[in-house]
């Protein structure tokens, strides 16, 4: 109700007579920014001071300042402040956007370049400084072999894990156990690395390699696995934990025991969000450079056997191409980062389509 | 089919908060029973004592006796999951499992417990359906996703799943607590068939409900907050409603507490 009762002090009315204000007109804000970019484009290159960089960020300041003052004077305090909020939220947005698309385009623009079936069918051996081909067969190799062994040795491991903390651990043990988890995610990758160098890789491997150490991939895929579990588990752990208590409770109703509920009905409805966590962590182990060096150790020829001699990676031969002294290296390195991006992509595309076709049912 | 229950001295703790306190009541098989009382009095953790429910929860526990047809169910011997089976739960909130289609949802029970052959679960979930009377209105859309049915489809589809497995009882929380009066109706209608085969313990807050449908109440109160909750009296529905032996009974259906 509208009072119309008049006091000796009088008050803002905070009920509205009329649902109707000013607006700024829609031409508004583009006629503003366009306003903005050419005075900014006027002060930077007509005192020479910048180049077009300056312009778009000084551009971008004076068009907050004028759309407040604009909205401020036509529309009212409160929604100039909205007007600034949404300006500033949506160039938030293009901050973040930025590096990724320019991450893109790089990659992209450089790594065309040795886009072609050497590339992809051959490997680095016998290729010297002045050999213009060559190619990533082996790393592809090497990579796949050891992030698909690290998967299969992180993803049971890591979600049996996490069921356990969610579903059964009780008290201190449990308690233990997602502490320990927690202090893993901080492990450099160099430090898992150094701990399958000296444990698997000097301790171990001698056993099967007549006294002698040995790199190997399936050792880098144990660092990579030991980079991933903290992901899987955690990731895993909020899945569950979101996982409404009702169904859980819908289940053993009907008679179903524990382990058969969280086999059929916890993990499947958490499912999306667990292959989600999988793939960041699969994402993160394929880019893993420092371990795959130390405890894999390169290479340029092509080994399939991921148990003896050394193998390379993607990113190991990113590293070592980018330092290569030959100057047909750096468009290697390019394609290879391009290549090791593009086979991330497709995993997690594949495995988020896998994950909804379980979803909605037969 | 349908069995006795009967209650002596059950006591159920959260933790150390004594929740309910030795109730005694006897169900007669094929009858409906509502629990009803003002919040926090305890009917719910009541019930879920009857099928082992209560003790999901983490310090749960429950002291006293609780047999059906002569059987503790709280014996050290008892297989809780075949206790659970027998006794049959639907919730208040419709819980559907969200990855499972319609016809997946009413043979839920059959298929985790072991059953695989096509044809009894055909069988079995078109019987369940029917009689949860939602046969008609899903048969032609029973690989879709349980969860996209309306809420009062969803809960008769996990009346439809509860009765699936052939319990010998049927408990509901407080069912129709999240539905809107057409669809409590039919879940009030499906009740009145149900109790040709199944024993119906129900809770509900609607005492217009509880006159509708039961063939007898018990009535739970506390004395004050943080008090454990005790059974009031319990009788025919009919004596309940209309003439009470105890003060509290008649305040509290008469609207003048709680």
């Amino acid at each position: 109700m509208t009072t119309t009762v008049t006091s000796h002090r009088p008050r803002p009315a905070t009920t509205p007579d009329t649902l109707r204000t000013k607006r700024l007109p829609r031409y508004a804000a583009p006629a503003i920014a366009l306003a903005a970019l050419l005075v900014a484009a006027a002060v930077v290159l007509g005192a020479g001071i910048g180049n077009w960089v300056l312009v778009v960020v000084l551009g971008a300041l004076l068009y907050l300042i004028g759309l407040y003052l604009a909205a401020k004077a036509v529309e009212g305090a409160r929604s100039a402040r909205n007007r600034t909020w949404s300006a500033l939220i949506h160039s938030a947005f293009v901050l973040a956007v930025l590096p990724l698309a320019s991450v893109v385009w790089t990659l992209l623009s450089k790594g065309v370049e040795r886009l072609d079936g050497d590339f992809f069918l051959t490997s680095m051996n016998n290729i010297g400084a002045r050999d213009a081909n060559g190619g990533a067969y082996h790393a592809i190799i090497g990579t796949l072999e050891q992030v698909g062994i690290a998967t299969l040795i992180t993803v049971p491991l890591g979600i049996l894990c996490a069921v356990y903390i969610v579903e059964y651990g009780r008290g201190k043990f449990a308690f233990a156990i997602r502490f320990f988890v927690d202090v893993m995610t901080g492990i450099p990758s160099i430090v898992s690395g150094l701990f399958v160098l000296a444990f698997w890789v000097l301790i171990v491997s001698p056993w099967f390699n007549d006294g002698r150490p040995s790199f190997s991939g399936f050792a880098a895929a144990l660092a990579l696995s030991v980079l991933m579990l903290p992901t899987v588990v955690r990731s895993t752990e909020e899945m569950l934990r979101l996982v409404p208590a009702p169904l859980r409770e819908g289940a053993y109703a009907l008679g179903v025991p524990k382990w058969k509920t969280i086999l059929r009905v916890v993990l499947p409805t958490a499912l999306p969000g667990i292959v989600t966590g999988v793939m960041l962590a699969i994402a993160r182990a394929a880019g893993e450079t420092a371990p795959v060096l130390l405890v894999a150790g390169g290479g340029a020829a092509i080994n399939f056997n991921p148990f003896e001699n050394n193998q390379s990676s993607l990113s190991l031969f990113v590293y070592q191409q980018a330092g290569d002294a030959s100057r047909f290296s750096p468009a290697r390195a390019w394609t290879a980062a391009l290549t090791l991006v593009a086979l991330v992509l497709i995993l997690t595309i594949a495995a988020k389509l896998l994950a909804r076709r379980n979803r909605l049912g037969r | 089919m349908a069995k006795r229950i009967e209650a002596s001295n059950v006591t159920a703790y959260y933790g150390g908060f004594k929740a309910i306190e030795n109730i005694n009541l006897t169900v007669e098989p094929k009858t409906v029973t509502a629990l009803i009382g003002p919040s926090g009095c305890g009917k719910s953790t009541f019930l879920r004592s009857i099928n082992r429910m209560h003790e999901v929860l983490p310090g749960a526990r429950v002291e006293g006796s609780l047999t059906i047809d002569d059987q503790d169910i709280y014996d050290r011997d008892v297989d809780v999951t075949a206790v659970r089976r027998m006794i049959g739960m639907v919730f208040q909130r419709p819980n559907p499992f969200p990855t499972m289609s319609i016809y997946e949802n009413a043979v839920a029970g059959l298929r985790l417990n072991g059953v695989r052959k096509k044809s009894i679960l055909d069988e079995a979930a078109e019987k369940a359906l029917r009689a949860a009377n939602l046969w008609d209105e899903v048969k032609d859309r029973l690989g879709k996703p349980g969860a996209g049915l309306s809420g009062g489809q969803q809960q008769r589809l996990c009346i439809a799943r509860t009765i699936a497995v052939e319990p010998q009882v049927v408990l509901m929380d407080e069912p129709c607590s999240a539905l809107d009066p057409i669809s409590t109706l039919a879940i009030e209608d499906l009740m009145f068939q149900l109790k040709d085969k199944f024993t119906i313990i129900i809770v509900t807050h609607n005492m217009q409900q509880a006159a509708r449908v039961s063939d007898r109440t018990a009535f739970f109160s506390i004395e004050k907050t943080g008090d454990p909750g005790r059974l009031i009296e319990y009788d025919n529905t009919q004596k309940i409603f209309s003439n009470p032996t105890q003060k509290k009974t008649e305040d509290y259906i008469t609207g003048r507490f709680g």
